[in-house]
This record gives structure tokens, sequence and C-alpha cells, in this order.
């Protein structure tokens, strides 16, 4: 089927949903209104309001509740309506989700997932838009995935609901309905823990993911420059190996994301390249990220959010050394 | 027009005063003569554990330890008001709660002397571990509630918190949650007057804490926490209504020792007000019942004082006994082992895992 991020993620709900009836998804305006992004939209209709279940406005106890339920055998799949409203079940997922497994060795398992939208570039209202990727995998204990393309959304969603662990999926904003793809109607899944490499090339690797995966594309078909794109869908557990084999066949690296610069993901992958390929490399490694403040009102995003040409400069950078 | 549209009252609860005297016509019906002298023998053994591992804490030999001297009533109470299949979800001081549930003792013991492995609690003990961020674990008892309601099961989770507790967002969103979906839970408000240093009135302005529950619509109750009876009681009856609806029964008791063993109490408050509450000492109040009832002697306590040394003792042989295993660290954090902390625990084995 032909389908833009939002009808293949509402695929996979429904898909999990029929698969697994201990899978319930709740949140704000899940159910009648299918969802701010229409993510849910007819699932209540299909599964009834014992499945899709519209919550109080508390995102700390649609989170925590979850927890709840996914100790005691059922797959909870929460809707937060923004990332930048998730702030309030961060005790939850840092205390609790990331910890459970560790703390009662595995006698507690937490299989469920949070899924929200990331990311700017759509003009919405401030707290709208912001990328907290990088919240959410210092931790360690919870998984992190985060697609650029309605294939992959749809495989990463059913693998996570296959997975006995806490997944954050985040979902671009920006690509829900950007774009369209042929997705396969039945269930499949995609690997979370490994990266894909959108194109290859021998010049330079540029690692991204998310919102920034189209433009990165485009900038690199535009310069027509030889660069191998990774897209890393899951940001942890990283696919370090990927990008290592990558790095030490191109020997420079350009890493884009639209979250904020500083300690985040970029310099993860920076770091670790460079702890283990630095000899391999032939220029300096350069990251591409908004600038390092708290995401500006949508009249100002423009400004902060990386471009093309700030990605094209990055890359005629690493090439000139 | 002016109309009032809500109308609340909270009612306090005491079965059994301080002078072991009952008040007949509230003494539940079901509870017979050997399940109250049961009452007697799980908070005796919860103040003899209790004071256990306090020493061992001041040997070295255990963590930070939080001390629920005073508070066996609640504990014991409510523990015993469950039924088999209801699962309870308490925070950090519940340790009569496990005790009377089935929670193997050396478990109890291990988690103190600072190892995961002591919170790997058995199925059958229907429990979650220890929680220590004030009222966090609240959002987690209404998900186990929803569950249990969702897989249409009669049974209903208990959970615990304190009063400073009842000042967290977690416990107000939780009352709402589970006010919305009448959720099976029963909330059990651990009132023991002292968050650490602060006082029960810098908590809130409320008159009781059990009236925060009608703003979630659900039935509340204060009871006397030290009063074992009543405990039961409070709880037995919020069970038996948790098909239908949630319930808030606070439980108005006294911390007699330290919040943990971090802390010096004579710091915060006087020793009149800890002399007061000793005068209501739940455990001495039911010795005096039993005893006029012919249910209780020096013999049987000096048997009983035997006995659960012999236990507490032959437990912490265990605990003790346990050798933790650095590697677990390691394999407990994902469902499988990621590469990129495989290399991690690779590299850790190699540096700093060492024979003491």
């Amino acid at each position: 089927m032909l389908t833009n991020m939002v009808g293949a993620l509402n695929n996979a709900l429904e898909l999990i949903l029929k698969e697994n009836d201990k899978a319930v998804i709740l949140g704000e305006d899940v159910g009648k209104d299918g969802g701010v992004f229409r993510v849910t939209d007819g699932l209540i209709d299909k599964f009834g309001s014992n499945r899709v279940i519209d919550t109080p406005l508390a995102e700390s106890v649609i989170i925590g509740a979850s927890i709840g339920m996914a100790i005691n055998g059922m797959r909870p799949i929460a809707e937060i309506q923004f990332a930048g409203f998730m702030y309030c079940g961060f005790e939850q997922l840092i205390n609790h989700a990331a910890r459970y497994r560790s703390r009662t060795r595995s006698k507690c398992t937490v299989p469920m997932i949070v899924r929200t939208p990331v990311g700017g570039g759509v003009r919405t209202l401030e707290h709208h838009s912001d990328s907290p990727e990088a919240y959410y995998s210092h931790i360690g204990g919870l998984i992190v995935v985060e697609p650029s393309n309605p294939y992959d959304a749809k495989g990463l969603l059913i693998r996570a609901a296959h997975l006995d662990d806490p997944v954050v999926f985040l979902e671009p904003t920006k690509l829900y309905r950007l774009f369209k793809q042929e997705v396969p109607e039945e269930s499949y899944e995609v690997p979370i823990g490994k990266a894909s490499v959108v194109s290859e090339g021998d010049k330079l690797t540029i690692v991204t993911y998310g919102t920034m995966v189209p433009l990165v594309k485009d900038v690199v078909s535009s310069k027509k420059v030889s660069a191998e794109i990774i897209d890393l869908r899951t940001i942890n557990p990283l696919d370090e190996s990927t990008i290592l084999e990558s790095v030490k066949k191109t020997g420079r690296l350009v890493i884009v994301h639209e979250a904020e610069l500083s300690f985040g993901v970029g310099a993860e992958v920076a770091a670790r390249v460079a702890e283990k390929a630095i000899f391999e490399l032939s220029a300096p490694i350069i990251r591409v990220g908004s600038h390092s403040f708290p995401y500006p009102f949508p009249g100002y995003e423009n400004y902060y959010i990386p471009n093309a040409v700030k990605i094209s400069k990055a890359i005629d950078k690493v090439l000139s050394v | 027009m002016l109309k009032s549209v809500f109308e609340g009252n909270v009612n306090y609860l005491q079965v059994l005063d301080e002078n072991g005297e009952v008040d007949v016509t509230l003494f539940p019906s079901d509870l017979k003569d050997e399940q109250v002298v049961e009452m007697y023998r799980q908070m005796c053994f919860a103040r003899a554990m209790d004071a256990k591992v306090l020493s061992l804490q001041r040997q070295g030999r255990a963590v930070t330890y939080a001390p629920l001297i005073g508070e066996e009533a609640t504990q014991v109470g409510s523990a015993l008001a469950m039924r088999d299949g209801d699962y309870f979800v308490p925070n950090f001081r519940q340790h009569a709660v496990f005790a009377a549930r089935g929670m193997p003792l050396d478990l109890i013991l291990i988690y103190w002397r600072g190892y995961e492995e002591g919170l790997a609690i058995p199925e059958s003990v229907k429990a979650l571990p220890y929680i220590v961020p004030v009222a966090s674990q609240l959002p987690h008892a209404a998900g186990i509630a929803f569950s249990q309601r969702y897989n249409k099961t009669d049974n209903a989770t208990i959970t615990y918190v304190g009063d400073g507790g009842t000042s967290q967002g977690d416990f107000y969103e939780t009352l709402n949650f589970a006010g919305v979906f009448k959720l099976p839970l029963v909330t059990i408000i651990e009132n023991n007057q002292w968050a650490i240093s602060v006082p029960r009135s810098r908590q809130s302005a409320a008159q009781t804490l059990a009236q925060k529950g009608f703003a979630a619509g659900m039935d509340v109750v204060q009871v006397d926490g030290n009063d074992v009876i009543a405990v039961y009681k409070a709880v037995k009856d919020a069970l038996e209504i948790s098909k239908e609806a949630p319930t808030l029964i606070e439980c108005v008791t006294y911390r007699m020792g330290m919040h943990t063993t971090a802390d010096d109490p004579t710091k915060y408050r006087s020793e009149d007000e800890v002399a007061e509450w000793r005068m209501k000492d739940p455990i001495s109040r039911l010795k005096k019942y039993l005893v006029k009832k012919a249910l209780w002697n020096d013999g049987l306590e000096e048997t009983m004082q035997e006995g659960q040394k012999k236990t507490i003792d032959a437990a912490l042989e265990k605990a003790e006994a346990f050798k933790p295993d650095p590697k677990s660290i390691f394999e407990h954090v994902y469902s499988y082992m990621p590469d990129v902390l495989k290399e991690e625990l690779d590299a850790a084995v190699e540096s700093n895992f060492y024979e003491e």
C-alpha cells in the first residue's frame, strides 16, 4: 500500500492490537479524535474503548500506569501528545521504566512503548517542537527509536511491540505526511539497534536520523557528492559498527541532527569514532545541529534548525581538508 | 441561585483503644481469635526484624535503612486483610507487609545489604519491589489495578504512600486516574506525621489527608493507624467494594524512629511528642486485649520471641552468605545484550572486576 508515516503507524498499531489481545493504546485524545495527528484514527471503532483508551490529561500517570500494566502482563502503547509535554512523565521513564528489569534481576519487565511526536519545522506553537532523544538515551535501560520514513516506522513499531523492553518511540512531526512510500500490508519487523545505509558512497560518511534524513539526501544528490548516508533509526543502543565500518572506508564524518548541538547524539557518535577510528580520519569530524538553547517560537525556527545551506557547508568543509 | 453541590464527611475509625478495650459494635464479625493472635505475632516479628536491620546498619552490615517501628499496625492490619492474588505496591518502609505476605526474609535482608537480587521477588508474593522516589510508585499501582480489571480478575491492588507523598503530583494523578476508571485500587496513606523533618502540618492545610480522595470521587476513611483491628476492617471493607470503586484510607500513626538511619529526629521534634505516641503503641494495646481474653501469656511470649529470633538469624546467615556477581549489573539492563554494552562488560571484567 502507498502510505505516509501516519498511515504506516496506524496500520502497525492495528496489526499489533490484532495479534496481541493484551496490547492497548492509551493517551490523551487517542480515542474518538484519533490523536491530534490522527495516528490512532479509527482504532477505537475497530477495537473498542477498552483497548483504545482516552485518559485524563496527566502524562506522569499515563506513563506510570503503563509501567504497572506492562509489569502485570499487558502490552501498553502510550501516546504522549507532544514530546514537550513528556517531561511530566520523565521521572517515570528514568526512575522506573529504565530500571525495573535491572533492579528486580528481570523478575519485573516493562514491555511498553511510549510514542510521541518530535521535532519542528512545521510552525507549531512553543513546546511542540522539541527533540529529546539524547535525554532518553543517556540513562540506558530505555530503547530509543526514531524512524525517518513510513516503511521503517511501521517495521520498527512492530519490532518494538515484540520486544520485552521499554521503548521510547519518537515520530518526527515534519515527516508524518511529507511523503508516501510503498509499504507491505502485512506485519513485518525492522530490526532495532541496526542503522540503515541509505546511500553508499566513498568520499564521506553522514550520520543522521529523523527529520534530517530527507534533507541530507536532497543536499547530497544536488551536490552530486559520493556520500554514505547512515540513518541511525535506533538512537540507543547505538549501531556503532555500521558507523565505524563506513568511516573507515570514507575517512570523513559529518553528523547531522535537529536536536541541540551540545551534549547531543552527535557528540556521542563523534566520541566513539574518535576513540576507535581517529587515525582513519582525513579531516576533523563536523557536527551539524540546532543551536545550543531551547527551541524558539515558530517565527524564528528556520534560523534555528539545520537547513540545506548549513549541511552543504559542512560537507564542503570536511571535504576541503 | 446558590446551592450546595457537594458534601463530604470523613469518618474516623477506631476499634481497639489504647487500653486494649474493643468497640464490639465495630469489631469485624469474620475476625477469629487465632487471626488476632496472628496479627500480634506478625507485629512482634516486624519489630524484631526492624531492630535487627537497624543494628546491622549501625555495624556497617546494611545500607541506609528506613525503620518501621511504630507503624506495625498499619502494615500488618492491611497485609492480613489482603486476599490471595491481591497485589501490593510499597514505598520503602513496608517491611512488615512484605514479611506478612510471604516475602522470604533473606531477600529483604539482601536488599538492605545493597544488592538488587533482594528485589527478585517470588511471583507468589504478588508485589512490586521497594520504591524510593516518594509517591512515584502510585501510578504503577494504578496500572496493576488496571490490568487486574482488564484481565477480568476479582483481585485488587493495595498501595502505600506516606503523608509527605500526598503532596506529590503522582499522588493526585493516580487518585484521579483510579477514580475515572473505577480501578480496584486501595490507596493507604501511612500518615506517620513526619516526612523526614517536615511535620504533617507543613504538608497540607487540609484537616485530614483522607479528604483528598473526595477530589477524585472516591470513598475515604480515616483510621487509627495504631489499631491493627481498625486497619484490618477498613482495608477489608475497601477490598469488598474494590470491584466497583477505589478507596483512600488514611492511617494515622507515628514514626517512632528516624526517617532513615541518616537522620537524627531529636533535631526536629520534641521528646514529649514521642512520649505521647508511645502511650498509643500498637503492639502493647493488642497485647492487653489478648491477655484480657486469655489468648496470650508470658509463656507464649517467650516461645514466640525465641522462634522469631531463630527465624531472623537463619535468614541473616543466608543473606550474608549471598555471593554478589558484578556481571549481573550488566545482564539485566535489556532483554538482550547490545554490542555496545557487551564491549563495556568485557572491558569492566578486565579492569575493575576483582576479588576483594
